[in-house]
């Protein structure tokens, strides 16, 4: 009986926050590295692309919700995730065609690229707040839980409660569905190759006959399609707030790095690295340690290895480590 | 510039001559910045107490008194002092009613007040390390410590029987303090603080915190943040997974927002923020009318501290700070005749006269320990989603 209120708890409070985060960070970081892979750069613009995707999905929701149409228990924010897609695309190959296509045609280096997604990043930051201004905003409708902790224990009669979020629920069905028309697309169709084959030699795959522009066309399409995604799912789970967008972008860069930058499957293995680290290490471990060990040797303190202030620290610790023993990332990625 | 000089000499004389004084009171509050909601309903209640004694004639035999406004910007400590710098030395003033958050209040208290040996009576500092301040006797304040808040938090606790609580507090000045405050008077009578976390404000998710609470356990979450930023995340984040089922708030988290975003989720949770049930209060709205929001926060207080500071002055028969600021004690408490807003000109008649005066006012003033308010509590209940008064302590 202890030992299930053990992993109950732990369950509860690091095992799905965690795999929802992961999951979260795991579709932003591919965004992440799909742009490095293909058009060579660190999009740091890629946290307010998230945002942008997040709002026009927010805002089509709204308009739903006006009409009285909603998917019942299912937020009614999938409805319109389509319409934040489309609204991201046109964003990003407006972008491409004002300001990278420029860049790219006067090859410039990959560090000019970063410095000008930065520029795009304070100006998509500022487009969304000027829609929709700096504040929370809450979107979320339907039913809220799939199980909440009080149910649970009154249906298993255990002293912990387990409590699963509707939206969390959503977050890892829809990343498992989301990664694997991914990989299907990048392994099985004639773009999706033609997209690997330009990311691993550029002037063979010219030479071949691909057009450089349609690979960056896809892979932009692709991206914004992505980051909607991850932006909405991370707005129904916790809130929407331009900002914390913005800053997401920390995290989601450790797990692409951490992972190897181009590699796609480093980057959903380095999302769940991060997501976990950052809970494992600031969760205090008392109640799970009490359940297992004789009351003798229950420890009194916390057993906590860090406070979680410094749960943001946690993700460049890992980043720093994989940068000194493994620069390529876990998975053998271009060099950061 | 000798001529000059003589002039303004002569000028001096004549100003020191005229048989009715005038007096003026600086008022410094952050009239820009993250609390410049707050400051216009603030000020214009410490300019309704000047005017009324200015009004009645009756101050060191019909002084008049003038308010002049400053910004302290409320987190600028450099621009803070500089603007009560001016106050004093350029217009002159008799005493400072501010400032208002606590680090600004600090700042000008040991640059500008003590060095120049003026009164200050700040309405809405709360930190507890103004307590200890090396201030000459010359600070004042109308708002509780929250040193004293803690305590209140404290008894409510072990009077509903709650021996052992977690703490979340946000990671500013407020939020430690009040923390900090309230461990000590706990942990003093007898209860538990299994943990005492910080938050930061203006994050999406906070699982990894509340995590380590609920991994710390306690019957009962006290929650030392802000209803509009991380304290209701932590409170979102607690009922939904099933950590905790009743909180215990302070004054940053009640509000509209909290019977909005939680409801009867929160059915059973307590709370305490300053409030009083003196009959002081309603004549002080009923006297402001539709001028301003006489129940915004800290507007009463300012009133009261205006008033205080003018009242000392007629009990010490002298503008001078260093006169008067052993008199403000003794008007603010018993013993003497009760004085509530609006009564002020009775006040400065019966003072004038050789009596004596407990100023009550809109917040029921009881000056303690270094010269700030005792401090009167609202206790709540949630009780069917609503903020629900228990007493007042």
């Amino acid at each position: 009986m202890d030992f299930l209120n053990a992993i109950v708890a732990l369950a509860n409070f690091v095992i799905i926050p965690a795999v929802a985060y992961g999951s979260q960070l795991a579709l932003g970081a591919l965004g992440v590295t799909l742009i490095y892979g293909i058009l060579r750069f660190s999009n740091f613009a890629h946290g307010d692309t998230m945002a942008f995707g997040t709002m026009v999905t927010i805002l089509v929701t709204w308009w739903l919700q006006a009409q009285g149409i909603t998917l019942g228990p299912l937020p009614t924010a999938l409805l319109a995730l389509p319409f934040g897609i489309l609204g991201c695309m046109a964003l990003l190959l407006l972008t491409d065609k004002l300001v990278y296509r420029f860049y790219r045609e006067q090859k410039a280096k990959p560090m000019i690229l970063v410095i000008v997604s930065t520029g795009v990043m304070f100006i998509m930051n500022g487009l969304v707040r000027l829609i929709i201004g700096p504040d929370d905003q809450r979107f979320a409708d339907g039913e809220r839980f799939i199980i909440t902790a009080r149910e649970f224990k009154q249906m298993t009669g255990l002293q912990e409660g387990l409590a699963l979020k509707t939206t969390q629920g959503i977050t890892v069905v829809t990343a498992v569905v989301v990664v694997a028309l991914l990989f299907w697309f990048l392994n099985r169709t004639r773009t999706g190759k033609s997209m690997r084959a330009y990311s691993d030699n550029e002037d063979l795959a010219l030479l071949s006959g691909i057009n450089p522009e349609r690979v960056v066309t896809y892979t932009w399409l692709i991206v914004a399609a992505l980051a909607t995604v991850a932006g909405t799912l991370y707005g129904l789970d916790k809130s929407y707030k331009p900002f914390v967008y913005f800053q997401l972008l920390l995290p989601i860069f450790a797990s692409a790095i951490v992972g190897g930058l181009g590699s796609p499957i480093g980057a959903i293995a380095g999302g769940f690295v991060i997501a976990f680290s950052e809970v494992t290490i600031t969760y205090a471990w008392k109640k799970v340690l009490g359940y297992l060990m004789p009351d003798s040797l229950a420890p009194d303190g916390l057993v906590q290895l860090l406070s979680t202030d410094y749960k943001f620290a946690v993700s460049f610790v890992i980043l720093l480590i994989v940068l000194l023993f493994r620069p390529t990332g876990l998975f053998g990625g271009k060099s950061a | 510039m000798k001529k000059l000089l003589m002039a303004s000499a002569a000028m001096a004389l004549m100003a020191g001559a005229a048989s009715a004084e005038e007096i003026k009171i600086g008022i410094i509050l952050g009239f820009t910045g993250p609390i410049e909601s707050l400051t216009p309903s603030m000020a214009a209640g410490a300019e309704l107490a000047i005017k009324e004694v200015s009004d009645s004639g009756l101050l060191l035999d019909g002084a008049t008194v003038s308010a002049v406004r400053a910004d302290s910007t409320c987190i600028d400590a450099g621009a803070a002092t500089a603007a009560a710098e001016r106050l004093v030395t350029s217009d002159g003033v008799s005493g400072i009613m501010g400032a208002d958050c606590s680090g600004v209040t600090s700042a000008i208290l040991s640059n500008v007040a003590v060095p120049n040996g003026v009164v200050m009576i700040s309405p809405s500092a709360t930190s507890p390390a103004l307590s200890s301040a090396d201030d000459n006797g010359l600070f004042f304040r109308t708002a509780p410590s929250d040193a004293r808040q803690g305590q209140v938090m404290s008894d409510i606790l072990l009077e509903e029987g709650i021996k052992s609580v977690a703490v979340t507090y946000t990671n500013n000045d407020y939020g430690k303090g009040l923390a900090d405050a309230f461990e000590a008077a706990y942990t003093a009578a007898g209860g538990t603080v299994t943990i005492n976390a910080a938050h930061e404000d203006g994050k999406a998710d906070y699982s990894a915190e509340v995590g380590a609470l609920a991994s710390a356990g306690g019957d009962r979450l006290v929650v030392a943040g802000y209803v509009d930023q991380g304290g209701s995340g932590i409170v979102r984040a607690a009922l939904d997974s099933g950590a905790f089922d009743t909180f215990h708030f302070p004054d940053g988290m009640i509000g509209a927002k909290l019977e909005e975003n939680f409801g009867d989720e929160i059915d059973g949770s307590t709370g305490q923020h300053p409030g009083t049930d003196s009959p002081g209060i309603a004549k002080f709205t009923e006297m402001v009318g539709d001028s301003f929001d006489a129940t915004s926060p800290f507007t009463p207080e300012s009133y009261d501290a205006a008033a205080l500071m003018l009242m000392a002055m007629q009990a010490a028969g002298s503008s001078d700070s260093t006169v008067y600021k052993t008199k403000i004690m003794d008007v603010a408490n018993a013993p003497g005749e009760k004085i509530y807003p609006g009564e002020l000109a009775k006040a400065l008649q019966i003072i004038k006269d050789g009596g004596d005066v407990d100023y009550v006012g809109a917040t029921a003033v009881e000056l303690i320990g270094a010269g700030e308010s005792a401090g009167n509590y609202r206790q709540i209940v949630i009780e069917g989603g609503k903020v629900t008064t228990v007493k007042y302590r």
